[in-house]
């Protein structure tokens, strides 16, 4: 068993007077495949919200690649190589593709301050943002305003972005939502190509997906995780089925 | 002791007059997401129509309370279906330009007609003068304001704030398409709130004149006196407009009084401090 | 940077890739046309050229407010204040003997660019209505002060016996304003050029993607409200060179130049020409001088009658100010010439 690259420990949260979290210990290993799934509002997003640092847990720590976090800003996690994607498109809509993946690979490289070159210059980066968009299809738009893009484009634009910071764990908040099985089924291919030490959490709901993909599942529902598994057991499990209809 | 009493109800005066001219913009600003600085020009004119019905027609005082009320929510209604309704989904920055340029031209339109000069004109003879209450020699006007303001305040918080009104306006601007499923005129609702916030601007402006002078600059003059109130209170709050009102009119009058060679500093100061600290006023609901 | 090496060497590349951005970044045409059109209004016989060097620098002053709301979209209604403290250190300057005017610029940008520096420390955090109060409110304190420290800056009737020597030591501002309209040409000229590569760079890049979701930017790991600090820093040091110019050729320095009016004066100027295209601050300024030149000569008081009504024109019907408005139509005008079978 290969160490753990993402914890958190006894993180507790509540909106006002709803709790989200009890106290939730969880953690996701070098290399792994995790799903996350659950019920609508069972708090899945809000993890991720926790993990990344946009949200604050009331109590508890995070641990990010052998560092406490927990108090660290956003971009610490990001530059450190916590890196996620939203379940709602968060494009930059003015911008087309080319743009918004050299957006990502100047902030990686730490080259957005302050000069007088050109991003032209960049030529490098400018090559490694075209081949990343190639990758994923978006090659043909790359020139095209993001916001006239098809949903489906704007949807693998959201994960390219992501990717293109080349990150240690990569969270995706239901990256197949809203496109069809095929397409999903796209996306998920292209993401497992991805290098193994590459740790993948994420959430979804289309459950062929979730067993095709991923190496281990965790439940979550009603302030809690319910059970952490392989994607067998999970499947078989009578726990689980209680907890989507609601028993 | 006496002398501060008196300079704290005349502040508490100013006060009650602030309140009555910025409720409209905090109503609009908290529940419809419209920033509306031609809000100032309503109270302009109110003022204005105060003074031709006092004076040129010779309507008694507490007559024209009234008039001025519903002129200027009749104008601010048909300023709102011809021009604001679209500017609901509109950016902050949009709207305050807009309704900026409407300043201008109104500014402008005051001028032409009725000249650029500070109007001149009788109070009934009833409410000049002075009397003692308490042992304090208090200005009759300014009693009449802040029994007037009060009584505003109560009917606003107890009519708007703690009523279906309030939820049913609030409902049309989270979900338009729901609030009308559910059976809300949307429409009518957004309407009646702009006319009762013009109302009230109009109405500050008549009971303003005497106090502050009436002049063409008066919107740009107390522009920024209702931004402070209704950004301090919280937008949308009554109860966090009144109570900043009544703040910044003790603040301001105390400052002139003790410290005049500070001057409004001390008011831009607080605002300043205040939006930094609690960027949706003191009483604003936080996002 | 061995790892942006290692990726790219994988990555082919990219001509279509890098051709766009080397479009970008190209001096158009009617970029050149504009420059030298504006620099030759000054051999237009009968040309009012104190008139002219007004509107250099009130372009000028709109642009720094571009940078500010038209690429990083943080709107201000205080901007004057750089305006204002830019003219005023140019003005102390050259009252206490410093008469040089370049270096006086240098000073002046650096003073009020440092202030931008704070005041953006300041509101970083703050958004929506409570931004437009605290720049408001701000603004409102420097002028109070301003006017209220009478023994420093003269109050109301504004700083005396300001003494600027000739530009290079050669040219003397003079009364037809020769002088004055190459000097805010050329700074404006030069600031413009600098200032434009510094939007095309990838810090331009990055302020644009910050005004668009700044949410996603946080999550890309910019430094979004660091971000924010300076473009205050740049807006401010821009608009402080306006001010100085306006000072160093008028050799005045009034409380009116950093005013709540001078503040809604330099966004109705930006709104007007189109924010965030680099020239709608110089088109509106144009647009807005001129006309109030015009207006106000037959009748001062109705000035604001006509500039109220274009700002509501402008707001209802062509958002996004004149400059993209006349673009858009002149593409929609070509898409139309070129409209046939696809190929
Ligand atoms: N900022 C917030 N303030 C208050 N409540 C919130 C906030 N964000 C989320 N919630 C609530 O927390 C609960 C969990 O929300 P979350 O978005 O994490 O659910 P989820 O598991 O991602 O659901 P879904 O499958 O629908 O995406 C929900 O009840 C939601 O309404
Ligand atoms: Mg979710």
């Amino acid at each position: 068993m290969s160490e753990a690259v993402l914890e958190t420990k006894n993180m507790h949260m509540a909106f006002g007077g709803l709790v989200i979290f009890e106290a939730i210990d969880f953690s996701l290993r070098r290399g792994d495949r995790h799903a996350i799934i659950g019920p609508n509002g069972a708090g899945k997003t809000t993890f991720i919200n926790l993990v990344t640092g946009l949200l604050k847990p009331r109590a508890g720590e995070i641990w990010f690649d052998g560092r406490n976090v927990t108090q660290d800003t956003p971009q610490q996690r990001v530059k450190a190589g916590l890196v996620r994607t939203f379940q709602i498109n968060s494009l930059f809509k003015a911008l087309n593709p080319l743009e918004s993946v050299m957006l990502a690979l100047l902030e990686r490289e730490g080259r957005s301050k302050p000069s007088l070159r050109t991003v032209a210059q960049e030529k490098p980066l400018i090559d490694e943002a075209m081949a990343l968009l190639d990758r994923f299809g978006l090659a043909g738009d790359a020139f095209s305003i993001t916001d006239a893009l098809a949903y489906g484009k704007q949807r693998l634009l959201e994960v390219v972005l992501a990717l293109a910071l080349k990150p240690k764990v990569l969270l995706l908040d239901e990256p197949a939502a809203g496109l069809s099985t095929q397409q999903g089924h796209e996306v998920f291919a292209k993401l497992a190509d991805l290098p193994g030490e590459t740790a993948i959490l994420f959430i979804e709901h289309d459950m062929n997906l979730v067993f095709q993909y991923a190496d281990i599942v965790s439940v979550f529902a009603a302030g809690s995780m319910v059970l952490q598994d392989t994607p067998e057991n999970v499947r078989a499990s009578p726990r689980v089925r209680e907890v989507y209809l609601g028993a | 002791m006496a002398a501060i009493l008196t300079v704290l109800f005349n502040g508490v005066a100013y006060g009650f007059l602030l309140f009555v001219m910025s409720v409209g913009l905090s109503v609009s600003l908290g529940m419809m997401n419209f920033v509306n600085l031609a809000q100032a020009s309503f109270s302009m004119l109110g003022g204005y129509i105060f003074v031709t019905a006092l004076q040129g027609y010779g309507i008694p005082f507490m007559l024209c309370l009234p008039i001025v009320f519903f002129a200027v929510a009749i104008v601010s209604v048909v300023l709102e279906r011809l021009i604001f309704r679209y500017f609901y989904k509109t950016d902050d920055l949009t709207q305050v330009l807009l309704t900026i340029g409407l300043v201008f031209m109104s500014i402008a339109m005051a001028t032409y007609v009725w000249g650029g000069t500070y109007q001149r004109f009788d109070m009934p003879a009833w409410i000049i003068g002075q009397k003692d209450v308490f042992g304090l020699t208090l200005e009759t006007y300014r009693i009449f304001l802040v029994g007037f303001g009060a009584v505003m305040a109560v009917t606003l918080i107890f009519g708007l704030e703690r009523t279906n009104l309030g939820a049913m306006v609030r409902a049309c601007v989270d979900n338009r398409r729901v609030a009308t499923a559910c059976g809300l005129n949307t429409e009518l609702i957004f309407a009646f709130t702009f006319a009762i916030g013009g109302g009230l601007a109009g109405l500050g402006g008549a009971l303003s004149a005497n106090l502050l002078g009436l002049d063409p600059n008066f919107p740009l003059r107390y522009l920024v006196y209702i931004l402070i109130v209704v950004s301090i209170g919280g937008m949308g709050t009554i109860t966090g407009t009144l109570v900043a009102s009544l703040a910044l009119g003790i603040a301001d009058v105390m400052g002139k009084y003790y410290v005049p060679q500070f001057g409004s500093f001390i008011i831009y100061l607080l605002t300043v401090i205040v939006m930094l600290w609690r960027p949706h006023g003191l009483m604003g609901r936080g996002a | 940077m061995s790892a942006t090496e290692a990726a790219s060497q994988a990555a082919a590349p990219h001509e279509a890739g890098r051709d766009y951005f080397a479009s970008l970044a190209r001096w158009k045409v009617w970029e050149i046309l504009f420059w030298a059109t504006l620099a030759g209004c000054y051999f237009f016989p009968d040309i009012d050229r104190m008139l002219m060097s007004r509107v250099i620098i009130w372009g000028l002053f709109a642009m720094s407010l571009d940078v500010l709301l038209g690429y990083r979209g943080i709107p201000s209604l205080g901007h004057a204040v750089f305006f204002g403290v830019g003219a005023y250190v140019a003005g102390f300057l050259g009252k206490f003997g410093w008469t040089e005017p370049i270096s006086g610029l240098f000073f002046a940008m650096f003073v009020a660019g440092a202030l931008g520096l704070v005041m953006g420390k300041l509101v970083q955090r703050v958004t929506g209505v409570g931004l437009l109060m605290v720049t408001l409110g701000l603004n409102l304190i420097v002028f109070d002060f301003v006017l209220r420290s009478t023994e420093l800056t003269g109050g109301d009737d504004g700083l005396q016996g300001i003494v600027i020597a000739p530009v290079l030591n050669y040219f003397r501002f003079d009364i037809w304003g020769r002088t004055a309209f190459w000097y805010a040409f050329v700074v404006a000229f030069v600031l413009f050029v600098v200032t434009r590569m510094l939007l095309k760079s990838p810090f331009g890049l990055a302020l644009i993607g910050a005004r668009e979701n700044p949410r996603r930017m946080l999550t890309l790991g910019a430094p979004v409200e660091g971000d924010v600090s300076r473009a205050f820093m740049i807006a401010a040091a821009l608009a402080g060179a306006a001010g100085a110019l306006l000072t160093q050729t008028t050799q005045t320095a009034a409380p009116t130049y950093l005013s709540f009016q001078r503040s809604a004066d330099v966004l109705v100027i930006l709104i007007i020409g189109g924010a965030g295209r680099l020239y709608g601050g110089f088109i509106g300024a144009i647009v807005f001088i001129l006309l109030q030149d015009y207006v106000s000569a037959l009748s001062p008081v109705y000035w604001y009658f006509w500039i109220g009504l274009l700002l509501v024109i402008i707001v209802s019907f062509f958002r996004k100010g004149l400059l993209p408005s006349v673009e858009q139509l002149y593409d929609r005008l070509r898409s139309r010439k070129s409209a046939g079978p696809p190929g």
